[in-house]
């Protein structure tokens, strides 16, 4: 009966996507760096993915992205979009090892899902963005890399930080409540 | 935020158009400039583009600090090709004729200056495109036209509740975020990197476990309306197809693809004014 | 006898994740073209019967059932949940959740579009059920520009325009000002009348659901139905009371002044109640009770000096607004929805500027403060607890104002664990935020604020959306602390009761003007004033008439003094 991408699915990637584009103007700067900043949007990408699967995932990177960069930005950067989509499907395909909802993440679990972040956002920034860049935007290879890399580094720790404490957040949410005691 | 574009109701031919054909054309007008790099086509797309910018009547009260700011990042962006690469044009076209030399490495060369010009035609041939297709579409018809393309209703109507509820999470965002503030929460520039991250967690946290109590509602609504139960649905706000738009269309394909063709029968992407 | 559309017979659920079944051997027929009442204080089954007839249980929310039950003779767990919803149409209480379309008429068209019913046919149909609900002006309209009444009139033909036969409304005065939920209960009663269908309203708010009438009403607690009986009948038994439902104000004031109430003086409605056997009683013990004076502190602490406030520079939300509030007042700010009573609490806490004014603390000018400086002295308690909280554990949520201020570790261990106290949560603290109840999470955003020390603290309507039992404590809790500490007490609210009961004082703000600035027992007696702010006068003001009491707002001040006693003794 349960399908890989039910009503609740429907509705989780649109709001998803709605707080996509809403912090797409949330930036965390970097203090030492000028002009770069920290982008809040990637944690909610992972967290929504690791808890929804690889399509809410998926099309929360796509349309959050596509729709936030058209509707603030005015243009779209394709080779920037479809990173963010493949992230969110990578984060997504270990949803259920994650263990998110019944409050199994903890100490091996989190160890996981920040593996599984860090090579997705790898395989999305450093070979995929540049990739599309230099095909699309006949871009030079070294500064897309660059791009690539600072993209990488910037997503992947605003996902083990923020990620990661989300995802804790919302496990212990999800514990069961009959264990607990009242004390003195 | 309230740099956002949105949709207003005008009435031109542009307006008129389905929803499906602007999609079409937002979409094909897009792959193509991203493929071509001939200047010959790209200067073509330029003045389409703006005929057709200028035939949806927008006003540059509407998109003026978007554009603006566009146009910041296609600096930065032209800058960073050039301090990377300032021989990608000498790379691409094979020739190199030097105008002036700056230092090191960096010449600044007739090929490059070229390249970099058709590196902002591409940008320009679309931005007027994403322009018009916010402003004159309804976003009502969005998800409707997503459905016609063959994308399957369901996530066309993902779409759907993001546009629903984009500005409602933007209010539960600016609410939490005041009454964190009050709290002690500081977001200024001066909190140092760490804080900030911590804040911007304390603001996270119930903004994201709200909106998934929200998730439940809305989804248990529509299972109550029958969401899901047949194999397709209708859309109310769909607009039928009219002359205009299959002429709309027919012109696009034809054009896209004699655009492409010309670019490819010259033997590469790139239309190289050099040899 | 009509023909049962609706029949549980020892039927029983259990949800999946709990030991004991929710609800326990219904037995109950509804028939064809009934009005029926469903009334239970939270957690009593009431939501889970409802989610029964409309199939999220066992659809949605799995489970085991045990017993029978059909609708319209069929069996539910056959018909799936797409099969009862061409039978059954809910209205939920979350306007905004049931609100899916991007426009009025595309929410309306919604359960057609599922169906797959042709365009030309939707735009008739959504034409015809927008018109009976009086919203086919505004068919164009976003939800954001619509007022909570509008959307729930809009979730009302967005079931209707399926033909359902069975109207089922999930507390559908929960987030509504007194007026239009009157408004929304006399439009319940007159689809009622023309369509002939089954209406289920389930509610807590007895009083104001039974503006008009309805054939029945059912009584739920612990899971079971205690009570299912002709309204009149059921008003004269003290069974709402002992199951933790609020009887109508002037049936527990009649009751207070000792005479007894019976079915034949149908007291169903103030207005058509006989009295005639009761109204000496009532009067004679409105003479004998008598409010002893309460001191009231004459230092100025707040005051609000000509505030003026416009979102945009078309039109004003606020205009001119002056008034003074003394130290250690409890109070309240009301008015309809969207009459700019939350702006203005904006403005108090500093997430706003007002455009012309001064806001004084204490003597001194606000406009240099910070947000957070301005939280150190104003607290201010959003609505829905949930937006507000930030830690995953109790004790780090309150500690969060302390630790980003850099007190000292023991010092916020201390003054945590003391403001745990007077919140009555200590025996929790090491318990996650999940574990709490909606008015324990009440509770804790509340003690959240607390710790910091605030002379004053704004609370966002404190009791939205809570059951009887629940409003009492939670307002118990703020009215110990106000006497307790001093601390001045400020709700935005549209909660007549709350008004009455609780704050000495209520200022009125309609259409960004103050209306008027009295105690809440005469704003509820004025039946003008009422109607501008959106409230209505309170039905123990007809009482006072229809007994020969001239003083009919002395009369309220009375019966909630003695309320208010009686409480205090158990």
């Amino acid at each position: 009966m349960k399908k890989s991408f039910g009503v609740k699915e429907v509705v989780a990637a649109g709001i998803g996507t709605a707080l996509f584009v809403a912090l797409t103007q949330v930036q965390i700067p970097i203090a030492f760096i000028p002009n770069t900043s920290l982008q809040p949007r990637a944690a909610l990408l992972a967290f929504f993915a690791a808890v929804y699967g690889p399509v809410v995932g998926g099309i929360i990177g796509l349309l959050g992205h596509a729709l936030g960069d058209a509707l603030i930005y005015g243009s779209v950067w394709w080779s920037w979009v479809f990173p963010d989509a493949l992230f969110g499907i990578i984060v997504g395909l270990f949803a259920g090892k994650f263990q998110m909802k019944n409050g199994g993440f903890a100490g091996k679990t989190v160890a996981l899902f920040n593996v599984v972040q860090i090579v997705a956002n790898a395989l999305a920034w450093v070979l995929l963005a540049p990739v599309l860049d230099i095909v699309i935007y006949a871009e030079p290879a070294n500064k897309v890399f660059v791009q690539g890399v600072s993209a990488l580094i910037g997503n992947a720790v605003v996902v083990a930080i923020l990620g990661t404490l989300i995802g804790l957040g919302f496990t212990k949410i999800g514990a069961k409540s009959a264990s607990l005691t009242e004390e003195d | 935020m309230s740099r956002v574009l949105s949709y207003v109701e005008k009435d031109t031919w542009i307006h008129r158009l389905s929803g499906v054909t602007k999609l079409v054309f937002f979409l094909l007008w897009s792959v193509t400039s991203m493929i071509t790099y001939d200047t010959r086509v790209l200067l073509v797309m330029l003045v389409f583009s703006l005929w057709i910018f200028k035939a949806s009547k927008t006003s540059w009260k509407q998109v003026g600090s978007v554009f603006k700011f566009i146009m910041f990042f296609l600096f930065l962006n032209v800058l960073a090709i050039y301090v990377f690469s300032p021989d990608q044009g000498v790379k691409i076209y094979g020739t190199k004729h030097v105008l002036a030399h700056l230092a090191g490495n960096y010449d600044i060369t007739k090929e490059q200056i070229f390249y970099e010009l058709n590196v902002v035609l591409k940008y320009f041939t679309v931005i007027p495109a994403v322009l018009m297709f916010i402003v004159t579409t309804d976003p009502s018809e969005f998800a409707a036209s997503l459905n016609k393309i063959g994308v399957s209703y369901y996530i066309g109507y993902s779409v759907a509740i993001a546009l629903r509820y984009i500005p409602d999470v933007q209010d539960d965002y600016a609410k939490i975020k005041r009454a964190q503030e009050a709290r002690g929460i500081e977001m200024s520039k001066k909190a140092k990197f760490m804080d900030r991250i911590k804040s911007t967690a304390a603001i996270l946290f119930p903004l994201i476990f709200s909106s998934m109590d929200r998730i439940d509602v809305v989804s248990n609504a529509m299972q109550l309306r029958g969401f899901g139960k047949n194999k397709s649905r209708t859309w109310y706000s769909a607009k039928p197809l009219k002359r205009n738009d299959r002429l709309t269309l027919a012109f696009t394909v034809i054009f896209c693809a004699a655009a492409l063709i010309i670019t490819f029968t010259n033997g590469g992407r790139f239309f190289n004014p050099f040899t | 006898m009509s023909e049962a559309v609706i029949e549980f017979r020892d039927f029983s659920f259990r949800y999946r994740a709990q030991k004991e079944p929710t609800i326990k051997n219904i037995n109950l027929r509804i028939n064809q073209g009934e009005k029926v009442l469903i009334v239970g204080p939270s957690g009593s089954g009431k939501s889970t019967l409802a989610h029964c007839l409309n199939g999220l249980v066992p659809f949605a929310f799995p489970g085991e059932i045990t017993g029978e039950y059909s609708i319209n003779g069929q069996n539910p767990r056959k018909l799936g949940i797409f099969g009862l919803n061409k039978m059954v149409g809910t209205v939920l209480q979350d306007t905004d959740g049931q609100f899916i379309g991007l426009t009025v008429a595309e929410d309306i068209a919604f359960a057609l579009e599922n169906d797959c019913v042709e365009q030309e046919e939707l735009f008739k149909r959504v034409e015809e059920a927008a018109e009976q609900v009086s919203v086919k002006e505004l068919l164009g309209n976003s939800p954001r520009e619509l007022s909570g009444g509008q959307k729930q009139r809009v979730s009302m033909a967005g079931v209707m325009v399926d033909d359902v036969d069975i109207l089922l409304f999930d507390e559908p005065l929960a987030n509504l000002d007194p007026a239009t939920g009157k408004r929304a209960i006399a439009l319940i009663d007159e689809i009622h009348k023309k369509r002939k269908s089954t209406i289920i309203i389930i509610e807590h708010r007895l009083e104001d659901v039974l503006y008009k009438d309805v054939d029945r009403i059912i009584l739920i607690n612990n899971g079971m139905i205690v009570g299912d009986m002709k309204p009149d009948e059921l008003l004269s038994t003290d069974l709402l009371v002992n199951n933790g439902i609020r009887e109508p104000l002037y049936l527990a004031a009649i009751r207070h002044s000792g005479a007894k109430i019976c079915a034949e003086q149908c007291p169903q409605h103030i207005e058509t109640m006989k009295l005639d056997d009761v109204s000496e009683t009532v009067k004679k013990w409105f003479h004998e009770v008598s409010i002893p004076e309460k001191p009231v502190s004459n230092d100025v602490q707040l005051e609000i000096k000509d505030i003026s406030f416009s979102y945009t520079s078309k039109k004003k939300v606020l205009s001119d607004i002056s008034f003074k509030i003394n130290k250690g007042e409890m109070l309240s700010i009301v008015g309809k929805n969207g009459a700019g009573k939350s702006t203005l609490a904006n403005l108090i806490c500093g997430f706003l500027e007002p455009d012309a004014g001064q806001i004084l603390f204490e003597g001194t000018d606000l406009s240099s403060w910070s947000i957070k400086e301005h939280g150190e002295h104003i607290g201010y308690v959003m609505q829905n607890p949930n937006q507000m909280i930030s830690k995953p554990m109790i004790f780090d949520e309150v500690a969060l104002g302390l630790v980003v201020r850099g007190v000292p570790e023991d010092e916020i261990k201390e003054r945590v664990y003391k403001v745990l106290k007077i919140c009555g949560l200590y025996q929790f603290r090491n318990w996650p935020v999940s574990a709490l109840s909606f008015g324990q999470k009440k509770r804790l955003t509340i003690a959240s604020i607390l710790v910091l020390d605030p002379e004053v603290i704004i609370l966002d309507e404190p009791t939205a959306g809570q059951d009887y039992k629940h409003y009492t404590e939670i307002m118990e809790f703020l009215k110990e602390l106000n006497e307790a500490s001093g601390i001045t007490i400020i709700m935005i609210t549209h909660d007549m009761h709350l008004m009455l009961e609780y704050t000495h004082r209520a200022i009125v703000i309609a259409d960004g003007n103050k209306l008027t600035d009295d105690t809440p027992a005469n704003v509820l007696t004025n039946e003008a004033a009422a109607d501008k702010a959106y409230l209505k006068k309170t039905s123990l003001y007809d009482l006072a008439l229809k007994c020969g009491i001239d003083d009919p707002s002395e009369f309220v001040e009375r019966f909630i003094w003695f309320e208010n006693q009686e409480r205090g003794n158990g």
